[in-house]
């Protein structure tokens, strides 16, 4: 098992090395001089100097990339053009509540996702499963913004239950914290619950149709058991899969619905990082987000065979 | 003693429909899949429920078990479990009597058992559902039950999975979940068709011999004559929804009534080999020491390797059958495969018409191609569904520059030499039956005039009678065209009857390689032996409604 | 078809109007709407009242009056005009963005898939490249080659190109093992000509599906990115654009985001609808189940 882990680990490292290689010429690769792109039209010569002087533009390629990785692997992110503090310690200081939510949104989307998708499968074509297929359906069409904005608009301006926008810590009581974490999370979730439910909706059908469900049924057990037991331990690999892949899209949501909720997390970061053209930053991000997205997706491939004995170690 | 002779006109009913008719309504015209069928079973009695595909055979089990698919209903008749009617009953009360008092295990014992629980667990659970023992009790019946199903290592398999077993143990599994309540009838539909001949013969005297014991009624459906002879006391024969017949066994066997039976009967292919033909001089193909060897390699662990075809050689004449025969797993099909070049062999020459095509490169291989048809196993697949079926007989002729025209009016003779409409080469594949799509892949084989055709268990998906068929059609086509023809097979009946040469492979290796009437009548091998032995119904002259004259080998003890 | 069950509550009858799975009533509404919002967009110019990008100081801010039906945004410019023209480029981006990754996905994935040595290098450079949120890569894109449509559209082209390779090389692989493919080998075929008369039409089906579904999840990634600012110029009026200014004026005046909301969320919907409705007809397991 211990071996099973390590292989899957170093399978990983390629992945990660790649990321890091396209990341790093997305920027080299892009016709002009990177040093002007970044700094924009109205920049001074000394400023394009300081910034290629910043980031080790004057280099060779090859080298430029050692030094960066070098830079990388120490946990170095680069320094900000903007605030010139460096971005790894900007990141820490607005993670706290970026990871939050982001851990609030995948609790609330599987606890209600998973039920829904098992609803709908077993009610095959029913009242139930056309009203799960329409909200997955729309959880897929509305912009998560827009979706933001409508929940703005009836719970906190029209009923006055949650705070318009801004953003509690949970250190300061977990009534405080949701209070403002809700709507977000909420929001949030809609696209990953239109996911999730989806997804377990089709691997239920799929796994209803099989032998050994009608076998549970020959021996006489009630819908609960066959559901349960039988059918969603069966299912589970995929479910878990797209929760995986479905991180990216909570990615992007978090950066959309930390702007609509004025939260002070690395999603606004983001944004503030493009609207003052800091490449540093964006560049971080990429690279920080898609080590995540590579971290739970190989967190998520080694709980397969905790759900299916045929995936082994 | 060739058959059951037992006699249970004294013994309780157990299960009785009378009258069962099973529709469609939501079809439009609500056609009728079980037209007013009647079936008696006793206690302690065995009653075989045989017909091809689409009799209604499994309805028959299903609508018993009340777990007929949503857009089928019962509309009249009744079913009687002991006298007790278990149409009226709700669901509630059917979900009790399952497992309890009617047990039921089905064909694919792979997919039968849930992959992600312990069969142990799968067998408790039963018990879980039904009884109000506590765990230990439940522990310990399960076991001694696993016992009872001869399962060898009844510590470990009670904590494995379903994959970690054998496709026979996982059979026995199942037996032992439908038998641990000793229900009043255990429904069987087709649990040994999935399985090797050898595996089956053992599963069948298992259900035999649990039967016994325990008095259970059993309702065996199946699709092989030589399994209900080896198994039934009484047999109905299903057609279209209907009992065409039904009567104890050897009553059925010796005279049969119905037309329908007569056919169904005569279509069975013997087991006594058919007459050997002259010996041909000219070899089309001959086969030296091919091996083929699975895995090895692997980047951080190194994979087990797999010794699949081990030192095969033979020599086929023109004009000749060479059958191979074998288990799952025996090589057979990589043996073919590597003939066909669809996977490269790992060593040894394949000399085609005097030529080694065993290292040839693709494009050298070419020109050889058209020599080497090929027929597979399932004819859902080897067709391609976006084409007509001009357009796949005349794909070979035009690769190899044949014009258009010309390939046109070849395809539109050979419809007519396969025995289907001209007007069949517009259509397409999901509009022709599992045969006829068999015989329009023979067809597209033959387009090509090859030297050898390599049939890959090219009847074993159909219907004993349209097997028949497709079995003469190849005989006719060898004897027309001088084909010969390599006939890899798991059935020794089949073999029996196409093959004049036979190669017994086991486990990758040739154990038996001789004349047809020599390896099926006296073979030399034990492992020949045993699956002749284990061959269903050998005792039996199916088309000629009597015994076999005479059976060569030792009766098993 | 399949026979539909019988009803079992009093809402079936209007739930089974809205039916998603088949080409039932919902998904020729979805057509319907899809084809009115196709239409009002091309014809934007010659329906549009006002100039979409005429401002009048004096009418800002306005809700629905006399030659505004939806009222005017901050500069005193029609929303309705806006909603309008807005849509042309956002369709455009969508449809480019769908073509190009399709076209793009075919041909990788084709390589992938028939060739195992280019397969791991391949597969391998695909994962990474979907382990980049799309959203954060198209930002980056977008920051670095300027905010022209060209960019925005390669910038959400290039995360999609993954799915798209992925899939085609999954139905390339199985088919290579169908039997009727081993077939074609014996009888001569060769190998460019089996790709392009066997295994490409198998990929045409789900690729046509997927070509929506990336049609629609464009059309949205053109909103965020516009919303986040990191899209085309703001001068030129896309349905994201015009929700990003309105962002400022959400609480006086909300159908500044409602109307484009409104017209994306239910252009989208409509792809989506019609992508599923091209699934559940194109998918042969569902029809065997249905049948």
């Amino acid at each position: 098992m211990l071996g099973y882990i390590l292989r899957r680990i170093l399978a990983v490292i390629p992945v990660m090395l790649l990321v890091a290689v396209f990341v790093f010429l997305l920027l080299r690769l892009t016709p002009g001089d990177p040093a002007a792109i970044i700094a924009g039209d109205m920049a001074t010569p000394a400023q394009l100097e300081r910034i290629r002087e910043a980031m080790g533009l004057n280099q060779p390629l090859h080298i430029q990339f050692v030094t960066w990785l070098g830079q990388l692997l120490r946990g170095d992110l680069g320094v900000s053009l903007i605030s010139n503090t460096p971005v790894a310690s900007m990141i820490a200081d607005r993670i706290g509540p970026t990871f939050a939510i982001a851990i609030l949104t995948i609790l609330m989307s599987v606890a209600m996702a998973v039920p829904m998708g098992v609803l709908a499968a077993w009610k095959h074509r029913s009242g139930a499963d056309y009203a799960v297929m329409t909200f997955s359906v729309l959880g897929f069409s509305v912009p998560v913004f827009v979706i933001g904005y409508i929940f703005i608009l009836i719970f906190s301006l029209k009923l006055g239950w949650f705070p318009v926008q801004g953003y509690t810590p949970i250190s300061r009581g977990l009534g405080a914290f949701l209070s403002n974490a809700f709507l977000p999370a909420l929001t949030l979730s809609t696209i990953y619950i239109a996911l999730i439910a989806r997804m377990t909706r089709a691997n239920m059908l799929e796994v209803l149709g099989e032998d050994y469900i009608r076998t549970a049924r020959a021996k006489g057990a009630p819908e609960r058991t066959v559901l349960f037991r039988h059918a969603l331990k069966n299912a589970a690999v995929p479910i878990l899969t797209v929760i995986g892949t479905g991180f990216a899209l909570l990615i992007g949501g978090v950066v959309v619905t930390e702007t609509v909720f004025n939260i002070p997390g690395i999603g606004r970061l983001t944004v503030d990082a493009i609207l003052a053209r800091d490449y540093p930053v964006i560049q971080a991000m990429i690279l920080l987000t898609s080590f995540l997205y590579v971290l739970v997706n190989l967190l998520i491939d080694l709980s397969y065979s905790f759900f299916d004995p045929r995936i082994r170690y | 003693m060739l058959f059951k002779t037992r006699n249970f006109d004294g013994a309780p009913v157990a299960l009785q429909a009378r009258n069962l008719t099973v529709s469609l309504p939501e079809t439009p015209g609500n056609p009728q899949v079980l037209k007013g069928i009647d079936v008696t079973i006793r206690q302690g009695e065995t009653v075989c429920l045989v017909g091809e595909s689409g009799s209604g055979k499994s309805v028959t089990s299903l609508a018993i078990m009340g777990l007929l698919p949503q857009a089928l209903k019962v509309a009249t008749g009744s079913i009687t479990l002991q006298g007790q009617d278990l149409l009226p009953l709700s669901q509630a009360q059917m979900r009790q009597l399952r497992a309890a008092r009617v047990a039921m295990i089905f064909q694919e014992p792979m997919t039968a058992l849930n992959p992600v629980l312990r069969v142990g667990d799968q067998i408790m659970e039963v018990m879980e559902l039904h009884t109000d023992l506590p765990v230990a009790e439940r522990r310990a019946r399960a076991r001694a039950i696993m016992e009872q199903v001869h399962l060898p290592d009844v510590d470990r398999i009670f904590r494995s999975y379903p994959h970690q077993l054998s496709g026979g143990q996982r059979q026995r599994i199942m037996i032992a979940m439908a038998l641990v309540l000793e229900p009043v009838l255990l429904i069987a539909d087709e649990p040994t068709t999935a399985l090797d001949v050898t595996t089956q013969k053992q599963i069948l005297s298992l259900i035999d011999e649990l039967q016994q014991k325990h008095g259970t009624a059993v309702l065996f459906i199946t699709h092989d004559m030589g399994v209900v002879a080896e198994i039934a006391d009484t047999v109905y024969v299903m057609k279209h929804g209907e009992i065409v017949e039904h009567g104890p066994i050897e009553t059925l066997l010796r005279q049969p009534r119905a037309e329908y039976t007569r056919k169904l009967l005569s279509a069975v292919p013997s087991l006594s080999p058919r007459a050997a033909r002259a010996v041909a001089d000219n070899t089309v193909l001959r086969v030296e020491s091919l091996n083929k060897i699975y895995g090895g390699g692997g980047i951080l662990k190194k994979l087990p390797q797999a010794h699949a075809a081990k030192d095969v050689t033979f020599t086929l004449p023109r004009g000749r059958t060479l059958g191979i025969v074998g288990e799952s797993g025996s090589g057979k099909s990589t043996v073919a495969r590597c003939i066909m070049r669809l996977i490269d062999p790992t060593s040894g020459r394949i000399m085609l018409d005097g030529t080694d095509i065993a290292d040839l490169s693709r494009r050298a291989l070419r020109p050889h191609r058209q020599k080497l048809q090929v027929v597979f196993q399932d004819p859902m697949r080897s067709l391609n569904p976006r084409w007509t079926i001009a357009e796949s007989l005349i794909e070979g002729p035009l690769n190899y520059g044949t014009p258009r025209r010309e390939a046109l009016a070849e395809a539109a003779r050979l419809m007519g030499v396969v025995g289907l409409p001209q007007d069949a080469l517009a259509r397409y594949p999901h509009q022709f039956s599992g045969g006829q799509r068999q015989r329009i892949a023979i067809a597209r084989a033959v387009m090509m005039r090859p030297d050898v055709l390599v049939a890959d268990e090219a009847v074993s998906a159909l219907d004993v009678s349209v097997q028949a068929q497709v079995l003469d059609l190849l005989d006719q086509l060898q004897r027309d065209l001088g084909i010969a023809i390599v006939f890899i097979t798991h059935d020794l009946r089949v073999a029996a009857q196409i093959c004049d040469e036979v190669i017994v492979m086991q486990r990758g290796a040739v154990v038996e390689h001789g004349p047809a009437d020599r390896v099926l009548s006296t073979p030399a091998h034990s492992y020949t032996r045993a699956l002749i032995d284990a061959a269903p119904g050998r005792f039996w002259d199916f088309h000629n409604f009597r015994e076999l004259p005479k059976v060569n080998h030792a009766e098993p003890a | 078809m399949s026979p539909v069950p019988p009803p079992t509550s009093a809402m079936q009858p209007v739930l089974r109007a809205l039916r998603l799975p088949q080409f039932g009533w919902g998904s020729k509404i979805a057509a319907l709407v899809l084809a009115v919002i196709v239409v009002l967009t091309l014809l934007a110019q010659w329906i549009a009242p006002h100039d979409p990008l005429a401002m009048n100081p004096l009418a800002r801010l306005k809700g629905p009056i006399e030659g505004h039906p939806l009222g005017t945004d901050n500069f005193g410019r029609d929303i309705f005009s806006r909603v309008l023209i807005g849509g042309q480029l956002s369709l455009i981006i969508g449809i480019a963005t769908a073509v190009v990754s399709v076209l793009i996905g075919l041909v990788i994935g084709m390589v992938a898939g028939f060739f195992r040595t280019a397969d791991a290098i391949i597969m391998r450079m695909m994962d990474a490249l979907m382990a980049i949120p799309s959203i954060l890569l198209a930002i980056a894109l977008v920051a670095l080659n300027g905010p022209s449509v060209g960019s925005v559209i390669a910038a959400i082209t290039i995360p999609e190109i993954p799915r798209v390779v992925r899939l085609v090389r999954a139905v390339v692989l199985a088919a290579r093992e169908e039997p009727y493919v081993e077939a074609a080998i014996a009888l001569g075929t060769s190998m460019p000509k089996i790709l392009v008369r066997h295994l490409v039409p198998n990929t045409l089906a789900p690729l046509i599906v997927q070509g929506t579904y990336i049609l629609a999840s464009a059309i949205l990634t053109e909103a965020i990115l516009s919303f986040l600012g990191a899209g085309v110029s703001t001068e030129t009026p896309t349905w994201g654009n015009i929700m990003a200014e309105g962002r400022m004026f959400f609480r006086i005046k909300p159908e500044l985001i409602l109307y484009p909301g409104l017209a994306l969320s239910l252009c989208i919907l409509s792809i989506n609808l019609l992508g599923d409705a091209a699934r559940d007809m194109l998918d042969p397991r569902l029809k065997k189940r249905a049948g």
